[in-house]
């Protein structure tokens, strides 16, 4: 049952990177891609539908770990304090500029809310790989399963960490990187002209910085988390998950090299995401939230879930509420298929 | 730790209670908006498809409004009450998590659908959008009042050796009694607001000249199921919601009504400072033997005052609690007033042409909003020193980790933010406003 939940929330965190993975690209990238103010309102309005439901993955993704995991919830969230209140300081101001942009048409409105979209999709990207990094690293869990860190202490690895240190810098330049890749490609995917060649472009600048940061903070991971490593010697198939990441990667620049296939080389970006993150829970697993203090208070799917009975009645309304939202998903994506002009036209 | 404490509680407080003024007229609306697209639908008549469109535009606003300043909440339980989140997680947890899962997938599809599709959708579609918007809105309002609730009256849980609290009976959590009386009461308040908001801009158009015919739409609309809600609000929702409280809460009542001293003919104070430092009201102005009757429907009767309850059980901010009651209450029977005397004029045909009561119903615009605050201080602060009522204290809920001084930060933080935010909402929302529905159709023939 734990196992289960423990698949159930690495999926929704998957979807979640994935979807708004792509929106957050699209905020990075948009200064770069758009130069025009039509231009802007394409990539506004190829986000626009969907960006809202997609952030609802991470809405959707806490909740379930809050229920299933009470402990986990509790002490991760209280010791990412800070970083995380930042989290929803950006994502109130990344909303909001989305939102808000189009109401007034005037010359200092606009290019307020673009720069306020950039810079929050921006530090969002690279606070989210952080976060990630410091999760891979452990944290400096006490006995009764709580820690606290401040947003950067000496940048070293040593015993009283930061949010911010080496490591986690290098995660969060991946994301970024990563993302900036992934939203160029729905951008490309989604737009026609000379927006589309932008984010071809950008999207294949963004490839080679993802390919050498891929190989730095997997030799990284490697070297400063010994359990990564023991978990592929012990469970040899959990191989395929860095093979997926390895054949999106190849995918992205394989699509990327033809016409007309945006598309594909969005899904291959997909992939790419998705193996990494399996890769990781893969990695750490049964670990929920590794100590870097003491192996023994490492929280883990055993010690930081819900009582059994909560857990099964749980997997009763998760599966048909997330019918239910597919369904949703499913109407939605579809009443939005196809490309934006560059005029809105609502 | 008492510093910390206090910032932790005033961090939420500040945060939810912005928070929740944009949810109380997005639900309230959200039915509003279903009914006339019900009209337009019905009878065809595109006046009501360009008031709904009018009306959906300024749900789309407060509805961001309500996505942005929620997400922040849903994350709090963790960051500032992670002992709270770790002891009661495995029951509230399922409540929060359910709403993510089966409200904000539906609205945050639909919303889309509603403001931007009705041409793809055709008129049934988006007929059928608008319900499910309501749908969603109002699911989201009952599994957060479920949660609520169950800190209110704690119900089908078991208490493991180790003090965590599980979940015990799904149905009984979600069927919890007090959450289908609490949410009753405050759908009613949300509609409310929604209501007053509507009569508010439906006046404003009226009285500028304007726009008459949608005037006359919206203060019509707002009046008639104004007068609904406010009713409902006192009775039965409010009534039985108190009772509950005089059954289950003691010490919340006693703390709401300034009683300090038992009685078997409890009276209810209509005016009156609490002196704590005393234990006494002064300038009292009771009514005799009212709440005895309130309570059991009876003239006399035994309600326990604080004298009954240790000290270290009772509310810590009494006077709050007796205040945000007493102005809940004042308002609630003074919209009751309103509503009535309106609905009648509207029903003699006088109103749209009565200049001091559209004036009224158009300056009465915020204090739904105030009201509705207050009811949740009185059950937020009256259910203190717990934080589950009977189990776990608020101060063993806080987070152990997080310092007093990085809880300031992020509160200033937020007030910040929050201030910018309420700025742009009122000055977006004045935009709409100003534009207006749009001219009126032409006769179609």
């Amino acid at each position: 049952m734990e196992t289960i939940w423990f698949c159930l929330v690495a999926v929704m965190i998957a979807i979640y990177v994935v979807l708004d993975g792509f929106d957050l690209g699209a905020g990075i990238i948009h200064l770069g891609v758009a130069r025009t103010d039509a231009e802007r309102r394409a990539v506004l309005a190829a986000i626009g539908p969907v960006w809202d439901g997609n952030e609802v993955w991470l809405l959707a993704a806490g909740g379930t770990l809050f229920f299933a995991y009470p402990l986990l919830y509790a002490s991760a969230f209280s010791g990412f304090y800070l970083p995380l209140m930042i989290v929803l300081w950006l994502l109130v101001l990344r909303g909001i500029s989305i939102e808000f942009r189009s109401h007034i048409e005037s010359p200092i409105w606009h290019p307020f809310w673009d720069a306020v979209f950039f810079l929050s999709s921006a530090l969002l990207a690279i606070f989210f790989g952080a976060a990630l990094g410091n999760v891979v690293r452990g944290v400096p869990l006490n006995s009764s399963g709580y820690f606290f860190e401040p947003l950067w202490t000496d940048f070293t690895l040593g015993p009283s960490p930061g949010i911010l240190d080496w490591y986690t810098i290098l995660v969060g330049v991946a994301s970024y990187l990563a993302l900036t890749q992934h939203g160029a490609l729905w951008i490309a995917h989604k737009t026609i002209g000379a927006v589309r060649d932008r984010a071809r472009h950008i999207a294949r600048g963004a490839w080679v910085g993802v390919v050498l940061f891929t190989v730095i903070i997997t030799w990284a991971t490697f070297r400063i988390q010994p359990r990564v490593p023991e978990s592929f010697a012990q469970r040899p198939w959990g191989y395929i998950f860095p093979a997926l990441a390895l054949a999106g990667l190849v995918g992205v620049r394989w699509f990327l090299r033809r016409q007309d296939y945006d598309r594909t080389a969005f899904f291959a970006s997909c992939a790419y995401l998705l193996g990494m993150l399996t890769s990781v829970v893969f990695g750490v697993y049964p670990d929920v939230l590794p100590a870097s203090t003491d192996p023994s208070y490492s929280l883990t799917i055993f010690n930081a879930k819900a009582s059994d009975y909560g857990l099964r009645i749980g997997l009763v309304w998760w599966l048909i509420g997330m019918l239910l939202a597919a369904g949703y998903f499913t109407f939605l994506y579809r009443h939005v298929a196809g490309k934006v002009g560059t005029e809105n036209e609502s | 730790m008492e510093e910390a404490l206090g910032l932790h509680r005033l961090h939420f407080a500040f945060t939810v209670t912005f928070h929740y003024l944009f949810p109380q007229l997005t639900m309230g609306l959200a039915l509003l908006i279903f009914i006339m697209k019900t009209i337009a639908v019905r009878t065809g008549d595109e006046h009501y498809n360009r008031s709904v469109r009018f009306w959906a535009r300024i749900f789309g606003i407060t509805f961001a409004m309500g996505v942005v300043t929620g997400i922040p909440m849903e994350f709090q339980f963790g960051t500032n009450w992670a002992e709270f989140s770790r002891i009661t997680g495995g029951v509230i947890g399922q409540t929060l998590a359910m709403e993510g899962i089966f409200s904000f997938f539906l609205e945050s599809s639909f919303l889309g659908l509603l403001l931007f599709g009705e041409k793809r959708l055709g008129q049934r579609g988006h007929w059928f959008a608008s319900f499910m918007v309501f749908l969603g809105s109002w699911m989201s309002g009952y599994l957060i009042v479920a949660t609520d609730a169950w800190m209110q009256h704690p119900v089908a849980y078991s208490i493991a050796p180790d003090g965590v609290i599980g979940l015990a009976s799904f149905w009984g959590l979600i069927l919890n009694p007090w959450a289908l009386w609490q949410y009753a009461h405050n759908m009613c308040g949300a509609v409310i607001t929604g209501s007053f908001v509507m009569a508010a801009i439906g006046s404003f158009y009226l009285l500028s000249g304007r726009d008459q015919s949608y005037g006359k739409t919206f203060v019509r609309l707002g009046v008639t199921v104004g007068l609904i809600a406010t009713i409902l609000q006192l009775f039965p929702t409010g009534d039985t919601q108190g009772r509950l409280i005089a059954e289950h809460q003691p010490t919340t009542l006693a703390a709401m009504e300034g009683l300090f001293q038992s009685s078997p003919s409890a009276p209810i104070a209509v005016l009156g400072q609490p002196d704590i430092q005393n234990n006494r009201l002064d300038n009292p102005l009771m009514i005799p033997h009212a709440l005895s009757f309130l309570t059991y429907r009876h003239w006399i009767g035994q309600v326990r005052g604080l004298d009954t309850f240790p000290a270290s059980d009772w509310p810590d901010r009494i006077a709050l609690v007796y205040y945000s009651y007493h102005i809940m209450v004042g308002l609630g029977t003074i919209f009751i007033a309103i509503m009535i005397l309106s609905f009648i004029q509207l029903r003699r045909g006088k109103l749209f042409e009565s200049r001091p009561f559209l004036w009224v119903l158009m300056l009465s615009c915020p204090f739904p909003y105030i009201a509705n605050t207050a009811g949740w201080i009185t059950a937020e602060a009256g259910r203190q020193p717990w934080l589950v009522y009977g189990l776990l204290r608020t101060s063993a809920g806080e987070s152990p980790s997080v310092s007093a001084g990085n809880t300031l930060f992020t509160l200033i933080g937020f007030m910040g933010l929050y201030m910018v935010l309420g700025i742009l909402f009122l000055f977006l929302v004045y935009r709409e406003v100003e534009e207006g529905p749009g001219p009126e159709p032409a006769p179609q023939s």
